[in-house]
């Protein structure tokens, strides 16, 4: 005996592409709750910290001694540590303890503590917590854009693309590392291009990336990784310290910093001393509380597949993006990096930041194809648009996202790319061709873009970078060339240097130069009817994808050719045995001029009328006014009906052969699935009509059977029948007809 | 309490480092040359304000982050990455980072980040 069909055809679904394991604590192979997670304990002696999750100081380990000496408030913490870790819980759901309170008291915790609060949630719990906490009232989001051929002038065109589309932030990368300043020039007038006003980073080495970003080529950075235990600390080459000093190093120039961090990350390296993620995480985040950082992007990153192989591995990234923003912390929260081959598993992981929202869903979103990310592909990409649109649209939920239409998405991407020409050119950089140009405005993915000379891009990256040409340079280039808007877009941007303003706590710009941060719009959910709410232009604007149609217009499209059928009087009954009467609905061969699949009345007249005819009988014509529904309408016809037989069609196509004394709702044949009629379907009818007539046996017509005509025609059929309802006239009798070819 | 965001409620109380007033910076002053990348940039007066607008919304650690950062504001480009290599795991030895803190005491008056220098050469180095 073989196996199952159906376990070898799910055996090929993609969801068993993906690798999954069972829990293995002791290499930190676990999401949460391992067994050798330390109990929560904190012992305070004048004012310090002396123990913690049972560990004495003299043992602490440098992120022990960092997160004890700056990131529990220890005026609250032997309080916030007695208090019930069920008890909190429930204030992270309970509308009526506001997101201050909550932060007050998370601020006390120790790291073990929280992950044992935690533990007690589930995601839709998660979720409504997540919904209060996050630090900023309006969602947004961030794009990644980079290319595998690192192109400017598709780098450039992507960006504008994603600024028109709503992205808020834009982070590029390097395949190589030397590109790094032409890739970030590159974004930097792209983000410029479109409506809004994104700030951009590029993610490289700590060192480089913060030339780039006092050159004025980025203006914030997100690479600033932690890690939970000693030992992974330091293989990623900083420690507390000198992550802290680095985030002050940033802000000194007025460039906005957020952290990184995720579950996975310590286990990967091989360093994560058996506890499980989610501690190792909240570790992180007490970390980057401490070290002042306004914000993290979490949600394991990069590592994304390891915690979702593990059982509660989705739950365990939600879940540290909540301790993120209980900590206070901006939250950039992940779906950056392909979570799995399955598209059911990657949406339903995505909605557990999106339906809550974060301050930033994703922290990277691909605007490219999977194949141009450097980043691990994005969970959603180019390609994804659309159902991303459309998810907002559905949930009325704010992903940050505005539907764009292709003109404006061209005109923005052709701007881009002719303004990175003319920057290149002014700026004695490798030159951008035309064909470059054009191939970035309509290419798919960089393997449609013309080849670049590797070399030359490199070396001027580096003498770029010697020279230390700077946003002033490119502000100059733009407006000398004739792109003073963007110019004016980048200047208004970098002036927000001089101020600070989105140095604070999840801070956008807005299109226009308005900065929108946790300062001045701060979350204040309390419960329904309160927090971010769709306004009625932002719902305006998520409701208007373009692939919306007007429902008035549909039906109303003109048929070839045309059918006028005049009323002529009312049809009297008639008595000839060999006579059929094709009943047609109150719209036919009116208002509505072809059936559901477009087949014009006229033709579908012409086709049971020659089917009747076929068969020797001889067909009348009458429109039923004082109903539209299929069965009454064959029903009237059949009262009408020499041989007692009719053919009953609506005008969206819809047809019955009825006989006279049948219940209304009964009948001969019924052919509920007009989409599978065909002009050759109708003419069959009629035949069998005849034959009905006739009283010889008659062969049913086959009717297919399409699962998906439902779903594909239901929009179409409600909108015909409602027309067709229209015309209805309770008081009409059936009406004799005259066919007139208009 | 400063009235936030700066740029848009009092912009008439921001300058740049080289003491030019935050109105002055347009497309045209940068296309005259009267603005640099350096004029980019903001003041440790800025980072005070926006630290106390921080600080009372709670958020003790990110002021504190402001502070240093004001301190930072005239420190060089480069003296600011040998610092951070210096803080870097295996890089720095405990009394190298002392003399870096007591550098930024007395050449910049950067208490605080010569604070936090302190206590990565006893915690870390």
């Amino acid at each position: 005996m073989g196996g199952s069909k159906r376990f070898q055809s799910r055996a090929g679904r993609e969801v068993n592409r993906d690798s999954f394991i069972g829990e293995w604590p002791e290499t930190g192979l676990i999401v949460t709750d391992s067994p050798y997670d330390p109990a929560p304990s904190v012992a305070i002696h004048d004012g310090r910290i002396v123990e913690m999750d049972g560990r004495p100081e003299a043992e602490f380990d440098i992120l022990d001694r960092f997160i004890a000496l700056h990131a529990i408030d220890v005026a609250i913490a032997e309080a916030a540590m007695a208090t019930d870790s069920t008890a909190l819980a429930r204030m992270l759901v309970d509308v009526h303890a506001p997101r201050t309170a909550v932060v007050r008291m998370f601020a006390g915790l120790t790291p073990a503590k929280i992950v044992e609060v935690i533990r007690s949630l589930n995601v839709v719990e998660m979720m409504m917590a997540l919904q209060k906490m996050r630090a900023r009232r309006t969602p947004s989001n961030q794009a990644h854009v980079t290319n595998r051929r690192e192109n400017p002038a598709l780098l450039a065109a992507d960006a504008a693309e994603a600024v028109e589309r709503g992205f808020a932030e834009l982070e590029t990368t390097v395949g190589v590392a030397r590109y790094a300043p032409l890739n970030a020039l590159a974004v930097l007038i792209g983000s410029a291009t479109g409506r809004g006003a994104a700030l951009t980073q590029c993610a490289v080495e700590e060192s480089l990336g913060l030339r780039l970003a006092l050159l004025g080529l980025t203006s914030y950075a997100e690479t600033l990784s932690v890690y939970g235990t000693e030992k992974a600390f330091r293989d990623g080459d900083d420690t507390p310290w000198s992550k802290a000093f680095l985030a002050s190093a940033y802000a000194s120039r007025g460039i906005k910093v957020r952290f990184t961090s995720g579950t996975g990350s310590e286990a990967l390296m091989g360093h994560a001393e058996a506890r499980s993620m989610l501690y190792l995480e909240t570790r992180c985040l007490m970390a980057i509380r401490g070290a002042g950082s306004q914000g993290v992007q979490n949600g394991s990153i990069s590592c994304i597949a390891l915690p979702e192989s593990l059982p509660g591995g989705v739950r365990g990234v939600l879940a540290e993006n909540l301790i993120a923003a209980l900590l206070d912390l901006e939250v950039a929260s992940g779906n950056d990096a392909m979570a799995s081959h399955s598209s059911i598993r990657k949406a339903a992981k995505l909605m557990l930041q999106f339906l809550p929202g974060a301050d930033f869903v994703f922290s990277g979103y691909s605007v490219m194809p999977r194949q141009d990310n450097l980043f691990g592909g994005g969970n959603f990409d180019a390609d994804d648009l659309d159902d991303y649109n459309i998810l907002q649209r559905d949930m009325q939920a704010d992903g940050g996202l505005r539907p764009a239409r292709e003109p404006e998405v061209l005109e923005v991407r052709h701007r881009a790319a002719l303004a990175v020409q003319a920057v290149f050119e002014e700026l004695a950089l490798p030159p951008v061709s035309g064909a470059e140009v054009e191939a970035a405005v309509r290419a798919y993915s960089s393997e449609d873009m013309p080849e670049r000379n590797v070399v030359a891009d490199l070396e001027a990256a580096g003498e770029f970078l010697r020279r230390g040409r700077n946003g002033v340079d490119v502000i100059r280039a733009l407006a000398r060339r004739g792109f003073r808007d963007i110019a004016e877009k980048i200047l208004t941007v970098q002036k927000l240097r001089v101020s600070g303003d989105y140095l604070q706590t999840s801070a956008l710009v807005l299109p226009g130069g308005r900065v929108l941060s946790a300062i001045n719009d701060p979350n204040d959910y309390q419960g329904p009817g309160t927090g971010y709410r769709l306004s009625a232009e932002r719902a305006a604007e998520i409701d208007a994808i373009p692939q919306a149609l007007d429902p008035r217009a549909i039906g109303a499209e003109p048929a070839y050719p045309p059918l006028r059928l005049d009323e002529i009087g009312d049809a009297a009954a008639g008595d000839h045995p060999r006579e059929i009467v094709i009943a047609v609905g109150p719209a036919f061969g009116g208002t509505l001029q072809a059936t559901l699949l477009g087949l014009p009345h006229a033709r579908v007249l012409e086709a049971l009328i020659q089917g009747v005819e076929e068969d020797g009988l001889t067909a009348r014509v009458v429109k039923i006014r004082h109903t539209s529904d299929c069965g009454f309408i064959g029903h009237a016809g059949a009262q009408l009906s020499g041989s007692g037989i009719a053919i009953g069609i609506q005008s969206k196509g819809t047809t019955v052969i009825h006989r006279r004394d049948l219940e209304p709702l009964d009948n001969l044949e019924l052919f509920p699935q007009a989409p599978n009629l065909t002009l050759d379907s109708y003419r069959v009818i009629g035949r069998n009509a005849a034959k009905y007539a006739k009283r010889e046996p008659v062969l049913p017509v086959p009717v297919q059977i399409d699962n998906l005509a439902r779903l594909k025609y239901i929009v179409r059929t409600t909108i015909l029948h409602l027309k067709e309802t229209e015309q209805v006239d309770p008081a009409r009798p059936p009406q004799e007809v005259r066919a007139r070819h208009a | 309490m400063p009235d936030y965001p700066l740029a848009e409620k009092m912009p008439g109380q921001l300058k740049t480092p080289t003491g030019l007033p935050f109105s002055e910076i347009t497309l045209r002053a940068v296309l005259d040359g009267r603005i640099t990348m350096e004029d980019l940039r903001v003041t440790p007066e800025a980072l005070e304000l926006q630290a106390r607008i921080a600080q009372a919304a709670g958020r003790r650690q990110l002021a504190e982050n402001l502070r240093r950062a004001a301190e930072l504001a005239a420190v060089p480009e480069e003296r600011i990455r040998e610092i951070y290599n210096a803080l870097r795991p295996g890089r720095g030895t405990r009394a190298g980072l002392l003399a870096l803190a007591t550098d930024l005491e007395e050449r910049y008056a950067a208490a605080r980040c010569a604070a936090l220098i302190r206590e990565a050469a006893e915690s870390a180095a």
